[in-house]
């Protein structure tokens, strides 16, 4: 009855508005405002609310104890704080950058490279696929512990392998902070590397398989196969792989917090905030200071990507 | 924000988790059972305190009864038995009161003290001497005790009541135990390669000198979380400078790029040689285990060191000694250590004030502390009539070098800001390990950060 007397309804007010298309019922609407506006409201309550807080924070001189009359507020001071007299702010930005450069050209792309190997349903093309998925499903900071072992310095596998673990000779892998980023980098591409794969292994199933026999058929090889067909037809994948290894970039913590608190030579600026903030007497303005960086860095680096592909994507259409 | 007494490793996590869990749930329970025993029990409490205080007469009034919370950070399992142990005496000399226990990860209990603290704190918890209790005093997130050490003020060395004491000079904690610094050494490792225990820095290098002749690492070394080198720069300092300098540094009374700091990480630098390279990326468990395995001559850390001698081997750990860290300057001999104290404090407004403070009345008796150092032979009681007749030799040692102490410090990171210590004081010191000859750079930037801190 009630979907009759609907009906009515639109076909009432359609008659009254003549030039108006109505799509949808008011249960509709209902089911769209409930799905869509809760979800909009959690967000913004969970999300922009705090992210507000901390940047009106980050004006603030705050230990954590008392009410808000207890806060001070000081301007830029933290700001220039940061800048200028906290060493491992610099350091960290650098690190930032050095980790996202190094998934986007080293790590993403193998994984990328591993995923069309594997397509190639080779012998033992499962037990590769396993083998190299299996660190995705550890924990960044188990990960962190594995590595570890590995590179300890007298107790480590490569140092014993190496036959370095003499005081004269021994490789410091996690404690010289000319090398340690490097080494925690590969850690966490291992991990990366797999998860790149069977995303893209996914979206490479998906592609069809016509199109890779035309080109066979036009001649091309292998390699220009992929450049020049499966690549593009995979756009939409391309996309969310970028994005993930820019997140996965960005909110690279926990690894180097197991490895030594983010410390020499592993300053990343997601440290930098949790030592400044976590703990006893924390330095809430001086933490939200640097937290907002952080959030600005990131939105500097995702909002012109998401832009850009969105407004491709309408132009194109 | 990982500290000596309990190191986070690997094999622990998923035990500590599991402790942390259980922790809130009891958490959840203790916040509700003092209500509930108040609305139900009170007459019967308020007859049974009356009729004890009518025939007994000779207790101290009023009579503790009722439940009192206790917050806890003694999660691994060796030190919650001790502690289980102790409550239950406790309960059993107060039949009124009942203890509820709840026990938090190490770690997490220390990571949380703000919020938890200002939250609903259980009426009791665990806690460390020195600036770190004073900090919480000051911001009147506990209550003052002073009552509590009228009953055992005579039982504790007037150090350990310094220690307890906060800013505006009332008392705020009770010790409970303790454990020495010192430099830890192997006596066959010594006996078979006929070295002496040296005294002085000079001895310190000639020593090491040959040490390295012979083929051995001097002194084991492992900061890669940091906070071990604190405890070189504590002795360094002290041992240079003199007790009242380091209290007076840490409060940032004196300054970071003063030339007695500068000398500190001077003579350290003259020291570097001897130790063992590589220590950011080796943990304290790598090192001693060096020392174990008779590759490292002698290493210095807390007495705690000896958890991982007796993973090597019990004959390891018997082997153990330790000898206090060399003179340096005359004026100040040997007459500082460093010797962190845990005890317990009491919220800023427990529901059974009463309760508790009998509760820390116990915890400053030997016999509670016998609970402790019994269970780990790696840690010593604080109190004067403690039962020490358990003790090994070197827990008898270690009590020695403590009594025989002018000055006891609590560690840099608990004696200074711990938000200045886990953020300046600790890369800055990876960073001078890194680089020894920038002094001047360095403590100008440590000097630079701690005005930003201390004006806060």
């Amino acid at each position: 009855m009630s979907t009759r007397s609907e009906v009515e309804v639109a076909v009432a007010r359609e008659r009254t508005k003549r030039k108006r298309f109505r799509l949808l019922t008011n249960r509709d609407l209902g089911v769209l405002v409930f799905m869509l506006g809760l979800p909009a409201l959690i967000h913004v309550f969970f999300v922009w609310v705090p992210a507000l807080l901390s940047i009106l924070l980050s004006f603030s001189r705050w230990d954590g104890i008392g009410g808000v009359e207890a806060i001070e507020w000081i301007g830029l001071t933290n700001y220039e704080q940061v800048a200028t007299i906290y060493p491992p702010f610099w350091p960290a930005v650098v690190h930032n950058l050095i980790w996202l450069g190094f998934f986007i050209l080293i790590a993403t792309p193998f994984g990328m490279f591993l995923a069309v190997q594997l397509d190639k349903e080779m012998k033992g093309s499962k037990f590769y696929q396993n083998a190299l998925y299996v660190p995705v499903v550890l924990s960044l900071a188990l990960v962190g512990f594995i590595w570890q072992l590995i590179y300890s310095p007298e107790q480590g596998l490569i140092n014993n392998v190496l036959g370095r673990t003499d005081p004269e000779n021994l490789i410091d892998w996690l404690g010289n902070p000319s090398i340690n980023l490097w080494m925690i980098l590969i850690a966490a591409s291992w991990r990366h590397v797999g998860y790149i794969m069977i995303l893209y292994l996914a979206g490479l199933k998906s592609v069809d398989p016509a199109l890779k026999e035309a080109a066979a058929i036009d001649g091309a090889t292998s390699r220009q196969t992929f450049f020049h067909v499966v690549f593009p037809v995979l756009k939409p994948i391309n996309i969310v792989i970028l994005v993930i290894t820019i997140i996965e970039s960005l909110r690279a913590f926990d690894i180097v917090y197991v490895t030594n608190k983010g410390t020499n030579g592993l300053e990343l600026l997601s440290v930098a905030v949790t030592n400044n903030i976590i703990g006893e007497a924390s330095r809430i303005g001086f933490g939200s200071a640097l937290a907002v960086i952080l959030l600005i860095v990131s939105l500097g680096i995702i909002i012109p990507y998401l832009w850009r592909t969105f407004r491709a994507d309408e132009v194109a259409a | 924000m990982t500290h000596p007494e309990e190191p986070l490793d690997t094999s622990g996590t998923q035990i500590s988790r599991r402790n942390l869990l259980k922790g809130v749930a009891a958490g959840a329970g203790v916040l509700a059972a003092p209500a509930l025993l108040a609305a139900c029990g009170d007459d019967d409490e308020a007859a049974t305190t009356t009729a004890a205080a009518a025939s007994g007469g000779d207790t101290e009034a009023p009579m503790a009864s009722g439940t009192v919370s206790v917050g806890s950070n003694a999660s691994d399992p060796l030190t919650k038995d001790a502690y289980a142990a102790m409550f239950a005496r406790f309960e059993e000399k107060n039949p009124d009161v009942t203890l509820a226990i709840n026990t938090v990860d190490h770690n997490t209990f220390q990571e949380q003290i703000n919020t938890y603290l200002q939250g609903r704190p259980d009426d009791a918890f665990t806690w460390f001497a020195g600036y770190r209790m004073q900090f919480f005093a000051d911001k009147g997130l506990s209550t003052s005790i002073n009552d509590v050490w009228d009953t055992i003020g005579a039982n504790y060395a007037s150090s350990f009541k310094q220690a307890s004491t906060g800013l505006d000079g009332n008392q705020y904690f009770v010790p409970f135990i303790t454990y020495p610094w010192a430099l830890f050494y192997r006596k066959s490792f010594f006996a078979d390669n006929g070295y002496t225990i040296p005294t002085t820095i000079d001895e310190l290098k000639t020593l090491s000198e040959g040490m390295m002749a012979d083929g051995f690492v001097p002194i084991a070394f492992g900061d890669k979380d940091g906070w071990p080198a604190m405890g070189t720069f504590d002795y360094l300092n002290m041992r240079v400078n003199g007790y009242q300098y380091h209290v007076d540094l840490m409060a940032h009374r004196e300054k970071w790029n003063d030339d007695r700091t500068k000398q500190v990480f001077a003579t350290w630098a003259e020291l570097l040689p001897y130790h063992q390279p590589g220590a950011l990326g080796r943990t304290w468990q790598d090192a001693a285990q060096t020392v174990a395995n008779k590759e490292a001559g002698m290493y210095l850390l807390g007495m705690f060191v000896g958890e991982q001698f007796q993973e090597v081997s019990q004959e390891a750990r018997d082997d153990l000694d330790f000898f206090a860290f060399p003179e340096i300057n005359p004026d100040h001999g040997q007459d500082s250590v460093d010797a962190p104290i845990d005890g317990f404090m009491i919220s800023k407004a427990p529901e059974n004030i009463d309760g508790a403070k009998e509760l820390l009345k116990f915890i400053g008796t030997g016999e509670a502390q016998k609970f402790y150092t019994d269970a780990n032979s790696n840690w010593l009681a604080t109190a004067n009539d403690a039962d020490t007749s358990g003790y090994d030799a070197l827990q008898n040692k270690g009590a020695e070098l403590i009594a025989s102490a002018s000055n006891i410090a609590q560690f840099l990171d608990r004696d200074t800001r711990p938000d200045f210590a886990s953020t300046v004081v600790l890369p800055s010191i990876q960073t001078f390990l890194n680089n020894p000859e920038d002094i001047n750079g360095l403590t100008d930037s440590m000097e630079e950060q701690a005005v930003a801190i201390f004006t806060e």
